[in-house]
């Protein structure tokens, strides 16, 4: 395994992070390192063993399929950076 | 006045029943400590006006005779729980403004209570760290020092703030959250007292999520007793989280008396680990001879994946919070860093929002779970994951509780083991595995090291048997006598 700039460059446009061209080579090595660190998992043989799916032996509950709150347009905008209209304002998608 | 932020919570609690005072004079003592401490940097916010009107609600009711378990005790709140109309940053760039329209359940939960709220104290940012210095707002300091040298050291994390603050008489107590450690090694760090409950005490309701499979919301106090008290009001079902357990809430301080006679202590072999100082060895030879004169039985027990907990943590966490954060976008709240587009506004945002190790993390996390590489990575660290679990659910066959070390070493200096991202996760190698299986766990202060500085041992208890665990960390508390105070007390020291 070798995590390439290229590799993290791409990892960073996935993740939606700029990051500048200067600190890829830096980041790339110190991600190769991490990776190559948690790779000694490969070491413990896990054929017959399931996935952990739930930490606690809970079963998730059902609930009713009901409207349990709302009503609260201007709470949940109150911290938006930019809005418009009682909408969420981002910059033009559709030309 | 001035001594009353001495006070443990529960000789306040006792204080206030019997009227020698009141909230508001018990509060406004805890104000002039923040205030006389700010060089430690525990807090983000403070909100003294706020304090002093709940104090002053808090007496009111009182004098109707309605008091709540924790009525009129001042403490602190981790800046990683939602509070209604106060910032609330997670110590992040990106929360930059952030200001919550609704309160976090545990919160709800300890105002219901009777609790008083001082401010919201620092933390790594987003709870990324082992040390308190990965903060927008610049790292916390422990209020302890080394003998003859007054260095600044870190507090451990990433609930930094929150132990300093403890620690510091600040807070006659704290809330902290648990993802890999972050509760109980810096409470070993400061010489406190921090609970990490069994996965799905606590509501995560109202936190800001790191690791949602890992994330616990727990108390850190300056005893066990005060553990117990704090936990008791910030644990319940809650319906708005659906990992919350829906099972009663035991008086887990009515099972401090229960002592430890005939009960088993698991000594797990694995956490012998090369390296181990010679000083922390013995303080674990301490404790297991201390529960042993109280009647316990000490049973050497493995737990044979331990040495995979930590590589298994750092897949299942980057990839749990690479999927939490997607939601800082510029879009909904703090920070927006404008583009020509949206991908560039989104890419600016998270760019210049995100620290170092948050954005190191997520990238981790973004790899491990991309396309072709989730099998070799996710899955196999979720395999891991339940050999580990398997491994604890052995050893709890045989014993009622774990005994070990919290933290592999005592408190470092700011500006140590910052070069090695994994030198510094190295801090949660004793507390990551328990997190990996939702079990509950203490970290008590137990001694001084060669330097004077404070080091904790570590109890592990079956899920949702805090009360087990509870009995055993009183019993070494006692048996401890830790009564030390740190170089920077509020006050100064007695």
């Amino acid at each position: 395994m070798s995590l390439d700039k290229a590799t993290v460059a791409r990892i960073a446009t996935l993740a939606r992070i700029r990051v500048p061209e200067a600190e890829l080579e830096g980041l790339a090595a110190e991600m190769e390192k991490i990776i190559g660190w948690v790779e000694q998992l490969d070491e413990v043989n896990t054929d017959e063993v399931p996935p952990m799916a739930s930490v606690v032996d809970v079963d998730l509950p059902w609930r009713g399929d009901k409207v349990s709150d709302g009503d609260c347009r201007d709470k949940v905008l109150a911290n938006a950076p930019e809005k418009a209209e009682g909408f969420f304002a981002v910059p033009k998608v559709i030309e | 006045m001035s001594e009353l932020n001495r006070l443990t919570m529960a000789q306040a609690r006792d204080g206030l029943t019997q009227g020698e005072f009141t909230s508001a004079e018990l509060t406004q003592a805890h104000i002039d400590a923040l205030e006389s401490s700010r060089e430690l940097n525990a807090f983000v916010t403070e909100t003294p006006d706020q304090a002093l009107a709940a104090a002053k609600d808090s007496d009111a009711r009182r004098s109707k005779g309605e008091a709540g378990a924790m009525e009129g005790l001042p403490i602190a709140i981790k800046d990683l729980f939602c509070t209604e109309g106060v910032l609330t940053t997670a110590s992040s760039h990106i929360l930059d403004g952030f200001t919550p329209q609704y309160e976090s359940t545990v919160t709800v939960n300890l105002w219901r209570a009777g609790a008083v709220m001082l401010g919201k104290t620092n933390l790594d940012e987003f709870a990324m760290g082992s040390a308190t210095v990965n903060s927008y707002y610049g790292p916390t300091v422990n209020p302890w020092q080394r003998d003859g040298d007054d260095k600044p050291l870190v507090p451990g994390g990433s609930s930094g703030g929150s132990a300093s603050a403890v620690a510091a008489r600040l807070a006659l107590g704290a809330t902290g959250t648990d993802t890999g450690g972050s509760i109980r090694q810096p409470a070993s760090f400061c010489g406190i007292v921090g609970v990490k409950p069994t996965y799905g005490r606590c509501s995560r309701w109202g936190i800001v999520a790191f690791a949602s499979s890992l994330d616990q919301a727990g108390p850190m106090t300056r005893t066990v007793r005060d553990g117990a008290i704090m936990l008791g009001a910030m644990a319940g079902h809650d319906a708005k989280d659906s990992t919350s357990a829906d099972r009663d809430v035991p008086d887990f301080e009515a099972a401090l008396e229960k002592g430890v006679k005939g009960l088993k202590v698991g000594i797990p072999e694995e956490y012998q680990i090369e390296g181990m100082s010679a000083e922390l060895l013995a303080l674990w030879d301490k404790g297991k001879e201390w529960l042993t004169a109280a009647g316990a039985e000490m049973v050497p027990v493995s737990l044979p994946h331990t040495k995979y907990a930590l590589p298994t943590y750092y897949i299942v966490a980057p990839a749990e919070a690479s999927s939490n954060l997607a939601r800082y976008d510029g879009v909904r709240y703090g920070l927006r860093v404008e583009g020509e587009t949206l991908q560039e506004m989104y890419e600016n945002t998270r760019g210049e929002g995100f620290g170092d190790e948050v954005t190191r993390r997520i990238l981790i996390g973004t790899y491990v779970l991309s396309a072709g590489y989730y099998d070799a990575y996710y899955l196999k660290a979720q395999k891991l994951r339940t050999l580990i679990s398997r491994d604890f659910k052995a050893a709890f066959d045989k014993v009622d509780v774990l005994l070990t070390p919290t933290a592999p070493s005592p408190a470092f200096a700011i500006g140590e083991k910052m070069d090695d991202p994994i030198a510094m996760y190295l801090n949660d190698v004793f507390t990551v595995p328990a997190s990996l299986a939702g079990l509950p766990g203490v970290s008590v202060p137990s001694g001084l090291c060669g330097s004077g500085l404070p080091e904790g041992l570590q109890l592990i208890a079956r899920p949702f048997d805090e009360e087990t665990m509870f009995a055993a960390a009183r019993a070494l508390e006692d048996a401890a006598g830790f009564d030390a105070e740190p170089a920077l007390i509020a006050g100064g020291r007695s």
